[in-house]
C-alpha cells in the first residue's frame, strides 16, 4: 500500500512563537521549518516576527537578523549573499530558491521557509545533498578528448560553439530544480534530475568534447533520463534562470536523431 | 570528554580550503600519486573564488600585443613597490601557460572572432611599461570564478580526490615548530578528526567579514591565519587592506571592475567624470587603491550621489544591451536585485568596498611557509605550506591588480603540487604524533561549546567589524588608528564573556561562527595593529599624517605576531628586490601615478 501521510516522526507541529521586542509597526512574520536531530522530537514551525525597517530587504538578511538577535540556534547554509555560490537554497514561499536574492517584499502575508523538498533532513534548514552531488560526479562531468590539446595554445572555439554551453554551464548546483521535481522526489535514487542532467548536456554540446556518444550511453536509460516528464518545474524555479528542462529535451533529441 | 574522542586519519599531503587554489593544490597532487585529503567547511563548488566576476590575468597576446614582462611590471608598479619580485616575475611568467591549462580543462571562457580566449583591459594593466592600455584579463563572460571553481572541482572528480567536505579546521598540529598535521570539525556529526600528515596546505582565503561592509562571503573568516597565528608564526602585511572601488552601495556586493574596462566609468553628484582629475592616462582604469582614494574623496568633499551625498554612480548604459548582455549579464543582474537598477537605463550606486587581503601567512613562491628565526627572515616552517589570499608570498605587495588574485590561486595552487612533487616521495612513512596531540584544540572547543557568557556572538562580530570599518578604511591617520587599536582590544578582550546558545554537536553554526569570530579577532588585530605602526602611504595603506611612501624606512614586509590575548609583536623582512632570472630587470621604484 502507497504510504501518502508524512512517516508519524516527520510531521511538522507548532513550534515556538517569538514576538518582535522593537515595538516597530512594520513587522513581517517569518513562519520556518526547525528540525533538532539530537531532541528526538518531531519537527516544528517556530514563527518570528522581525522588525523589517532595521533588516536587510532579502531573506536571508532577516533569517540572519533571526540567528544574531533572536534565536541563535536556527541553522541554515549561507556563503556568498549575492546568488553565486548555491549555498542558501530553500523553499520559501512556497518555491525553491536562494534565501539571499528573494526579497522579502516579494512575498505576502507570512514569509514560510522549508528546506529544499524531499532531501533527508540534517537540522533545521540544512538539507543532505549527498546524492545530489554523486549524482553530478557520475556523469563525469569533466572535459574528456582523445586528441591532445595543442601544446602551448588554448583549443578554439568559435563564438557560436561557446554559446552553446554559455548557459548551462552557468549552473551554480543549488539542487533547487532537483528536488522541485517530482520525478525526482519518487526516483531520486535512479533518475538523475534537471541538475546533473544540464550538467551532462554542458559537455554533450561542448564543441571540444569528444566522448559525446558514450556520455549519450550512459543516459540512455528509462530512469537516469527518461524519468523527466516534461513538468518544467526545474525551469520554473531556477534563480539563475537557467532552463534545465530544455537542456534534457535536447539532450532527448541527439538521443533519438542518433537512432534513426 | 568522551564526546571528543578522536578520529584519526593519515595522509601524504592535507590541504585545508577548496577554493580555486585549494583545489588546484588538490588534485595536482592526487594527479601525482600522493594520498591527499582536502578539508573544507564548505562544498568546493560555493567557495568564495566561485564570486570572481572579471577574469584572470596572463600576457596571452589574443587581443594585441602583449608580454609578461609588461605584466610584470604592472604588478610591481601596483604593488607600490612593495611585492617580491622574483615571485612576481614567476607569477606572470607562469601565467599564459596556467591560463592555457585551465583552457584545456575545459574552463568555458568567452571567444574572441578567431575562436580564442577573450581578453579584456583591466585597471593597472598596461603595454610597454606604462604606455597603452593592455588586454590582459581572460573572462568568462562576468562570472570567470565561476567558471574556473567549478572546472577545478570537475579536475578534482576526475582525479578522484578525496574530500572532507563540511569539516571545520581548528588548529595546527604542531611539534618542535614543524607542522605534523591538523585537528577538524565534522559538521555533520560534531566528531574531531585528526588528521597526520607531512605537509598542510593553508588555502583558506582571506578574512573580509572583519569588516563591517565587505565583498567577501560569510565565510572569509581567515581561518588558516588564525590558525597560524595560534601555532605562534606570524602573518605577514596584514595592514594591506584593498577596498574594491564598486560595491553596490548599502548591499556591498561585488560589481566587476570589468565594467570599467569595457568602458563603463564613474561620475560624481555634477555628473563629472571625476578620475580624469585624479589619473589623467588611466582615467577609470587606475588601480584600485587609487580609484577608491579618489571617490572618497570626492564623497568628503561634498560631491557624492544620492540624497545624503554619500556614494558614486558607475554608468554602463553607454555600453548598449547587446554588449551588457553578451559580457556583463551577471552585473546587470545583481544590480536590479541588489540595487533596483537597469544598467541600460541608469547608474548602478557604488561605494569602495572591502575586498581583499594582500597581507597573510608568509610564504616562499614554492608555498613554503616562512617566519623569521634567528635572524633568518627566509627560515622555512617544516611541513607547512599556504597558497592563494591566505598566503602572502608577496606577488600583490601593498596593492593587488585586478585579475591578478585569479592568477595567483592557479599559479600558486600548482607550483604547492609541483614543489611536493619534487620533494616528497608518496606514501612516506609517519612518525606517531604525540598522544596529547591535538587536545589544546579540545580544551578550546569544549569551552566555547559550554561559553555561558554575556555578549553574543554577533555582538562581538558587529563591534568589530564597527572597529575596522571607522578606524581601518580608505584613509588613516595616527589618532584614528590608535583609538581603533585601543577599542578592537576591548573588544578582544570582551570575548572571554562570549555567550553561545546552540550545544548540539550536530551542524552547530553557532559554535562554528563563534570560532570563526576568534579567528576574525586575530586577523583584525593584525591588522590594525600593523596599519597603526607602518608610518608611511603605500598601496592600500594611506596615512593622511604620512602621506608619502618612504623607501628608505618602509621598504619591507611586517610581520606581525598575536597572542592569545590579543598581544601584538612586529618584526620585520626585507622585499626581495632582486628577480628570479636574467630574463628580466629589476623595476626600479620611483613615484607611482597613473
Amino acid at each position: 500500500m502507497a504510504e501518502f501521510r508524512l512517516p508519524k516522526n516527520s510531521r511538522l507541529t507548532k513550534g515556538r512563537h517569538f514576538a518582535s521586542a522593537s515595538g516597530s509597526s512594520n513587522v513581517r512574520r517569518f513562519a520556518v521549518y526547525r528540525y533538532d536531530p539530537d531532541s528526538g522530537e518531531n519537527p516544528r514551525v517556530d514563527t518570528y516576527e522581525v522588525d523589517i525597517d532595521n533588516c536587510g530587504p532579502m531573506v536571508l538578511d532577516a533569517l540572519i537578523k533571526i540567528k544574531n538577535e533572536i534565536d541563535p540556534t536556527l541553522t541554515f547554509r549561507r556563503s556568498c549573499r549575492e546568488g553565486i555560490c548555491g549555498s542558501c537554497a530553500m523553499n520559501i514561499d512556497g518555491g525553491n530558491t536562494l534565501a539571499c536574492t528573494r526579497s522579502i517584499e516579494s512575498v505576502k502575508g507570512d514569509v514560510k521557509i522549508y528546506p529544499l523538498p524531499h532531501l533527508p533532513v540534517v537540522k533545521d534548514l540544512v538539507g543532505d545533498l549527498t546524492n545530489f552531488y554523486a549524482q553530478y560526479a557520475s556523469i563525469k562531468p569533466w572535459l574528456q578528448a582523445r586528441t591532445p590539446p595543442p601544446p602551448d595554445q588554448e583549443r578554439l572555439q568559435s563564438k557560436d560553439d561557446q554559446e552553446l554551453i554559455n548557459e548551462p554551464a552557468a549552473c551554480i548546483l543549488c539542487a533547487c530544480c532537483s528536488t522541485s521535481c517530482p520525478s525526482y522526489w519518487w526516483n531520486s535514487d535512479r533518475y538523475l534530475g534537471p541538475a546533473a542532467l544540464l550538467a551532462a548536456y554542458r559537455w554533450l554540446v561542448d564543441s571540444r568534447d569528444e566522448a559525446t556518444g558514450e556520455r549519450l550511453d550512459e543516459l540512455e536509460d528509462p530512469f537516469r533520463l527518461y524519468r523527466c516528464h516534461t513538468i518544467m518545474n526545474c525551469t520554473q524555479t531556477c534563480p539563475k534562470n537557467l532552463n534545465p528542462a530544455k537542456a534534457i529535451a535536447e539532450t532527448k533529441k541527439m538521443l533519438a536523431e542518433r537512432k534513426y | 570528554m568522551s564526546d571528543y574522542e578522536f578520529i584519526d586519519h593519515s595522509y601524504d599531503v592535507v590541504v585545508i580550503g577548496a577554493g580555486g587554489a585549494g583545489l588546484r593544490a588538490t588534485f595536482g597532487l592526487a594527479e601525482a600519486g600522493f594520498n591527499t585529503a582536502c578539508v573544507t567547511k564548505v562544498f568546493p563548488t560555493r567557495s568564495h573564488t566561485v564570486a570572481a566576476q572579471g577574469g584572470i590575468s596572463a600576457a596571452l597576446g589574443n587581443m594585441g600585443e602583449d608580454d609578461w614582462r609588461w605584466h610584470m611590471y604592472d604588478t610591481v608598479k601596483g604593488s607600490d613597490w612593495l611585492g617580491d619580485q622574483d615571485a612576481i616575475e614567476y607569477m606572470c611568467k607562469e601565467a599564459p601557460d596556467a591560463v592555457i591549462e585551465l583552457e584545456h580543462y575545459g574552463v568555458p571562457f568567452s571567444r574572441t572572432e578567431d575562436g580564442k580566449i577573450y581578453q579584456r583591459p583591466f585597471g593597472g594593466m598596461t603595454t610597454r611599461f606604462g604606455e597603452g592600455t593592455a588586454q590582459r584579463t581572460c573572462a568568462a563572460a562576468d562570472r570567470t570564478g565561476h567558471a574556473m571553481l567549478h572546472t577545478l572541482y570537475q579536475q578534482s572528480l576526475k582525479h578522484d580526490a578525496e574530500f572532507y567536505i563540511e569539516y571545520f579546521a581548528v588548529d595546527l598540529i604542531m611539534e618542535d615548530g614543524a607542522c605534523r598535521g591538523v585537528v577538524a570539525i565534522d559538521l555533520a556529526t560534531g566528531r574531531l578528526h585528526r588528521f597526520r600528515s607531512h605537509q598542510v596546505i593553508l588555502a583558506t582565503g582571506g578574512y573580509g567579514r572583519s569588516y563591517f561592509s565587505c565583498t567577501s562571503a560569510h565565510t572569509c573568516t581567515g581561518d588558516g591565519s588564525a590558525m597560524v597565528l595560534r601555532a605562534g608564526l606570524p602573518v605577514q602585511d596584514m595592514e594591506f587592506v584593498q577596498f574594491h572601488p564598486t560595491g553596490i552601495y548599502g548591499a556591498g556586493c561585488l560589481i566587476t571592475e570589468g565594467v570599467r574596462g569595457e568602458g563603463g566609468y564613474l561620475t560624481n553628484a555634477d555628473g563629472e567624470r571625476f578620475m580624469e582629475r585624479y589619473a589623467p592616462n588611466a582615467k577609470d582604469l587606475a588601480s584600485r587603491d587609487v580609484v577608491s582614494r579618489s571617490m572618497t574623496i570626492e564623497i568628503r568633499e561634498g560631491r557624492g550621489v544620492g540624497a545624503d551625498k554619500d556614494h558614486i554612480h558607475l554608468h554602463l548604459e553607454h555600453l548598449g544591451p547587446e554588449v551588457i548582455e553578451e559580457r556583463l549579464p551577471g552585473i546587470a543582474e545583481s544590480a536590479r536585485i541588489f540595487a533596483g537598477v537597469d544598467v541600460t537605463r541608469e547608474p548602478i550606486p557604488v561605494l569602495p568596498t572591502v575586498h581583499y587581503n594582500m597581507g597573510g601567512i608568509p610564504a616562499n613562491f614554492n608555498g613554503q611557509v616562512v617566519t623569521k628565526k634567528d635572524g633568518d627572515p627566509e627560515s622555512v616552517v617544516p611541513g607547512l605550506m599556504a597558497v592563494g589570499e591566505a598566503a602572502c608570498v608577496s606577488v600583490h605587495g601593498a596593492n593587488r591588480l585586478g585579475s591578478n588574485s585569479l592568477l595567483d590561486l592557479v599559479v600558486f595552487g600548482r607550483a604547492a603540487a609541483h614543489f611536493c612533487a619534487a620533494e616528497m616521495t608518496p606514501s612516506a612513512r609517519h612518525k606517531p604524533l604525540a598522544a596529547d596531540a591535538g587536545q589544546n584544540s579540545v580544551a578550546r572547543i569544549d569551552k566555547l561549546r559550554n561559553a555561558d557568557g554575556s555578549r553574543s556572538t554577533s555582538e562581538i562580530r558587529l563591534e568589530m567589524q564597527k572597529v575596522m570599518q571607522g578606524h581601518a578604511a580608505v584613509f588613516r591617520t595616527g589618532e584614528s588608528l590608535d583609538e581603533g587599536v585601543e577599542l578592537l582590544r576591548q573588544t578582544f578582550g570582551s570575548f572571554e564573556d562570549v555567550r553561545v546558545a546552540d550545544r548540539s554537536l550536530i551542524w552547530n553554526t553557532d559554535l562554528v561562527e563563534t570560532m570563526e569570530l576568534e579567528n576574525l579577532l586575530l586577523n583584525a588585530a593584525a591588522t590594525i595593529e600593523s596599519a597603526a605602526n607602518r608610518l608611511e602611504s603605500r598601496g592600500a595603506h594611506a596615512r593622511e599624517d604620512y602621506p608619502e611612501r618612504d623607501d628608505e624606512n618602509w621598504m619591507k614586509h611586517t610581520l606581525a605576531w598575536v597572542d592569545d590575548q590579543g598581544k601584538v609583536d612586529f618584526d620585520y623582512r626585507p622585499v626581495h628586490q632582486e628577480t628570479l632570472t636574467d630574463e628580466v630587470d629589476y623595476v626600479e621604484p620611483k613615484a607611482r601615478v597613473y
